[in-house]
């Protein structure tokens, strides 16, 4: 171990992990005893974990160690995961979490699961999250709040706030999440960690839980940029259960980690530093772009007009397909279900009146009055009229640049609860990921600095399936600088 | 119906396709298994499953779409249809909106000697829902379960304009969807297990009228007397409401089948807002014209288009024509055995007759009988050929349906063959003749009828195998010779 900088096992990063079990250094089911010890030992502090699934996760590190020992291993094979409780674990509560899922156990693994089990990456748990990814703050979840582990007073973003908190815990080496309106990027932000939100279509959505069928995306939250490019490597691709997953080809990410990004066309949209953002998140955010344009990228100011509307819009089509896609729990067929007297009609009322909570429920409302006869145009069509004009803001900036360089949100960790009482507030903290899954485009967190002692994230947009593209440039920036190394003291 | 109204239905009309799989997973089509066998994932709509088109059901809604001389959208698009309910698993139906996947057709049918034309708005695709099952499985009477067996399945809604007149008109329109449909073999049509159902809308307005008057609705309807009856029976109540000043109420009606009456039903179930969107798990999918045009060359003959050929090609009654196409299995075995015996009036007959009454004995289909129009045709043969005559092959028909022998092996090994030989007919005719001296001296004395007597009793002497005419031709002979 003389060889490795980190003096803990569970401080590894998956490409570490994934060289030293290569090399035999270290086992699968070592690794994982530290993981496992490390859940023990912060999760009662960050609440990062739904379900931790020991025993399986020894089992399958035995696998792994045995795959590797037969040289019939992959990069991820014996690397500990873990994955949001939103994707499907076949035999594994998946809750959502929600009080409607508490008990339920999927009979199929979700794609993107598959892939990295069949890799044989190790499953560590289900990682805590705003209740059906709806929140930005982790306080959604229907079973307790995550910290964030910079300052456990504090938020860990959301709604894959589980997932970025353990990252950066070192409660797991990698995380799977998923991204709605930001749901990725914005807790990578503000945990630290490097999060990839892939192009609408590159990583199959099925047995990912519906949120926003036409905006959910399923993607990687890691330690950094080459840790997210293997395990993009590992899920992503054509997936025929999936009609909106892509055919094309998938590149390959990490040869595609060349360092260099020379004469990059990098473009700053100025809707993105718009009045009301912390100042320190401006400073890193402007620092960390500097930083790109020492490294050879030729920076370019752009405008994107519609950033504005992208909120209103995202609040009318998300809710809107969440009032269909939460339709299916009525209580008949799975998860919970109200007993009592009444009829058919009032059992169903019940049982989403009790499984559901205040945020889902506000968001099924707002989805079902915009969708209603006679206010359809006024609203929905309206909504997805504004996102093609988004689409096209972005495609005619990217005419112009190869990526664009953002904040991911205007502001840092809050404390819990600041934000609970006002629904619009918390919205807000989204501003400048929503755009981005309104137009289907990758992309990327990048921890590059802290305000006030805490991490601030930039935001690497990029074309449809620039993914490599994206995560080169995070490379280069990380091989530049430490941010991505700092780890809380927790 | 009184004179002073006009009455005015649409209808709209189910059918499910009869694909392998259903409409978005990989679950068989299949009726009669046992409650939820038949399902997944996603046909149970769990957490986190997604649709995947089945290619044939819309290569089987074009077909249907092209049967009903309808136009095939280039672009078309699926959308979810909002509403709760415990057999609709998603709480959503996944179906088509407003770019439907056909539209602006028409179906002629016959209603009294006359040919009328109904013409067809639209056509969608759309997947079933699943069952609710009201059975005391617990113990608990108040109990329901449900079905999904048929959760996914894909369904074909077909929306007429309102160019119904009465509800015999609504009735031969139906009839002639489903002929259509069974002939295009895209669905089974059967309606015993609800796989060709229809709702039908009624309204009434004065004569000379062109608004339409308010309309009342009847759900889910898989029986031709029912619709019947339920139609009639709306159309004197809102006969009598208009009579009395009264104003029609646009709502949902049941029908009882005890009663023969409708009743309203104002329930939460009425009112709906479906909240249509479109389907963002699916892509909107383009139809090429030239395959279009593939599907419509492969296309068969339908009713309309056989019957007339039947008429002029073989120059069968028009009665015959609208009989022998009432199923297309019918009408294949017709277009057969008039073919290969190139006697289409005698091939008619056996079928209309002889056939369809042992078919009707046995309670099965012509398709799954063991008579092959070479069998047929071979029967017509043998007759012509006089080797047997008319009365023995009504004999042999029987017996061919019955073992799925040829009519050749039958009349071999019972020993049918008619006796053409003048020699063998000769010397039974001497016999017989002999025998009868007193019939024989009444046609000799001029009474014609006797001659049948003689006949009869050579026929009996020879077990019917004599040639008749030869009979009747050596008793002639014989007796005045
Ligand atoms: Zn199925």
């Amino acid at each position: 171990m003389a060889a490795h900088a980190a003096s803990e096992l569970w401080q590894l990063s998956a490409a570490e992990a994934s060289r030293l079990l290569a090399d035999r250094e270290i086992s699968s089911v070592e690794l994982t005893d530290a993981c496992l010890e490390r859940i023990a030992a912060v999760d009662d502090r960050i609440s990062a974990y739904i379900t931790v699934t020991a025993d399986l996760a020894r089992q399958q590190a035995t696998d792994a160690d045995r795959r590797i020992a037969a040289g019939d291993a992959s990069p991820l094979t014996g690397v500990p995961m873990q994955i949001k409780d939103l994707l499907c674990t076949n035999g594994i509560a998946t809750t959502c979490a929600s009080r409607m899922l508490a008990e339920y156990i999927p009979v199929y693994d979700a794609t993107a699961v598959a892939r990295l089990r069949e890799h044989g990456a190790v499953l560590l748990g289900k990682g805590n999250m705003d209740e059906f990814g709806m929140g930005s703050s982790t306080e959604n979840s229907a079973f307790f709040p995550t910290r964030n582990p910079w300052d456990t007073g504090r938020v860990p973003g959301g709604s894959s706030g589980g997932s970025a908190a353990a990252v950066s815990a070192g409660a797991a080496p990698f995380a799977l999440g998923t991204d709605t309106g930001g749901s990725i990027r914005q807790p990578a932000s503000f945990c630290g960690v490097t999060g990839l939100k892939p192009t609408y279509g590159r990583v199959s959505r099925y047995g990912l839980v519906a949120y926003a069928s036409s905006l959910d995306q399923v993607g990687p939250i890691a330690r950094d940029a080459a840790d997210c490019a293997l395990i993009l490597q590992s899920i992503a691709g054509h997936d025929s259960r999936d009609a909106t997953s892509l055919p094309d080809a998938v590149p390959d990410y990490s040869a595609a980690l060349t360092g260099d990004i020379s004469g990059l066309r990098l473009g700053v949209p100025s809707e993105y530093f718009a009045e009301g953002m912390d100042a320190g998140v401006r400073a890193a955010v402007t620092a960390a772009i500097d930083q790109l344009a020492a490294l050879g990228a030729e920076i370019r100011e752009v405008s994107l007009p519609t950033t504005q509307y992208a909120l209103a819009c995202y609040y009318i089509i998300a809710p809107s397909e969440c009032s269909a896609n939460l339709a299916r729990y009525d209580g008949v067929k799975y998860g919970y279900s109200h007993q009592g007297d009444g009829d058919m009609w009032e059992a169903m009322e019940r049982t989403r009146q009790h499984g559901f909570g205040p945020e889902v429920k506000r968001r099924i409302m707002l989805g079902a009055f915009a969708l209603s006869s006679g206010y359809y145009d006024a609203y929905y069509h309206k909504a997805q009229q504004v996102r093609t004009l988004i689409r096209q803001d972005f495609a005619h900036v990217f005419e112009e640049v190869d990526a664009l360089a953002a904040p991911v949100s205007p502001v840092v960790a809050f404390p819990i609860g600041e934000r609970t009482d006002d629904p619009v507030r918390m919205y807000l903290v989204d501003v400048y990921t929503l755009p981005v899954n309104m137009a289907g485009l990758p992309a990327m967190s990048v921890p590059c600095g802290f305000s006030n002692g805490l991490p601030v994230g930039l935001q690497l947009i990029g074309p449809h399936l620039s993914e490599d593209r994206l995560l080169n440039i995070a490379h280069t920036y990380q091989q530049a600088t430490e941010w991505h190394r700092e780890r809380p003291g927790i | 119906m009184a004179y002073k109204y006009e009455t005015v239905i649409g209808l709209e009309v189910h059918a499910e396709l009869s694909t392998n799989s259903k409409l978005f997973c990989n679950c068989e089509v299949k009726f009669g298994s046992e409650a939820n066998t038949q399902t997944c994932p996603i046909c149970l709509g769990m957490p986190g499953v997604l649709p995947v088109m089945n290619q044939r059901a819309v290569e089987f809604s074009i077909r249907a779409a092209l049967g009903l001389n309808c136009k095939i959208a280039s672009y078309s698009k699926f959308d979810r249809k909002n509403y709760f309910y415990p057999d609709l698993p998603k709480g959503y139906q996944i179906s088509q909106y407003d770019l439907p996947l056909a539209y602006d057709g028409h179906v002629d049918y016959e209603l009294d000697g006359e040919t009328k034309r109904v013409r067809i708005n639209r056509i969608h695709l759309e997947e079933d829902a699943g069952k609710l099952v009201h059975a005391d499985v617990t113990g608990n009477p108040n109990q329901s379960y449900v079905d999904f067996n048929r959760s996914c399945v894909p369904l074909l809604e077909i929306v007429s304009e309102p160019d119904l007149r009465s509800p015999a008109e609504a009735i031969a329109y139906w009839r002639a969807v489903k002929e259509i449909l069974e002939y295009v073999e895209i669905s089974d049509c059967n309606m015993e297990e609800g796989s060709f159902r229809c709702d039908a809308n009624i309204s009434l307005r004065p004569v000379g009228s062109k608004e339409l008057g308010t309309r009342t609705e009847l759900k889910n309807k898989n029986s031709f007397q029912h619709v019947m009856t339920a139609l009639e029976y709306e159309e004197k109540r809102q006969a009598r409401i208009l009579d009395q000043g009264g104003k029609v109420i646009q709502e949902t009606v049941l029908f009882d089948i005890n009663t023969g009456r409708t009743a309203s039903m104002r329930s939460k179930e009425e009112a709906h807002d479906y909240r249509y969107f479109p389907e963002p798990d699916l892509v909107p999918f383009e139809v090429d014209a030239a395959e279009v045009e593939r599907i419509r060359a492969a296309l068969p003959e339908l009713p309309a288009e056989r019957r007339k050929r039947f008429v002029e090609e073989y120059g069968i009654p028009t009665y015959d024509a609208e009989f022998l196409t009432a199923t297309r299995q019918m009408a294949d075995f017709f277009d057969e055995t008039a073919r290969l015996s190139s006697d289409p009036k005698g091939s008619s007959n056996w079928i209309m007759g002889d056939l369809s009454g042992l078919l009707n004995n046995a309670g099965i289909e012509i398709q799954d009988a063991k008579v092959t129009p070479a069998h047929l045709s071979e029967l017509i043969e043998l007759i012509k050929n006089q080797t047997i005559s008319g009365k023995i092959a009504k004999s042999v028909l029987p017996d061919v349906f019955e073992t799925g022998k040829t009519p050749k092996q039958i009349v071999e090994e019972k020993g049918l063959s008619q006796i053409s030989d003048a020699s063998a007919i000769e010397s039974i005719v001497d016999q017989v003749i002999e025998e009868n001296p007193g019939p024989a001296q009444d046609y000799r004395d001029g009474k014609q009828k006797a001659i049948g007597f003689l006949v009869g009793q050579v026929m009996k002497a020879t077990r019917g195998k004599a040639n008749p005419q030869m009979v009747n031709q050596l008793l002639q002979q014989k007796l005045t010779g």
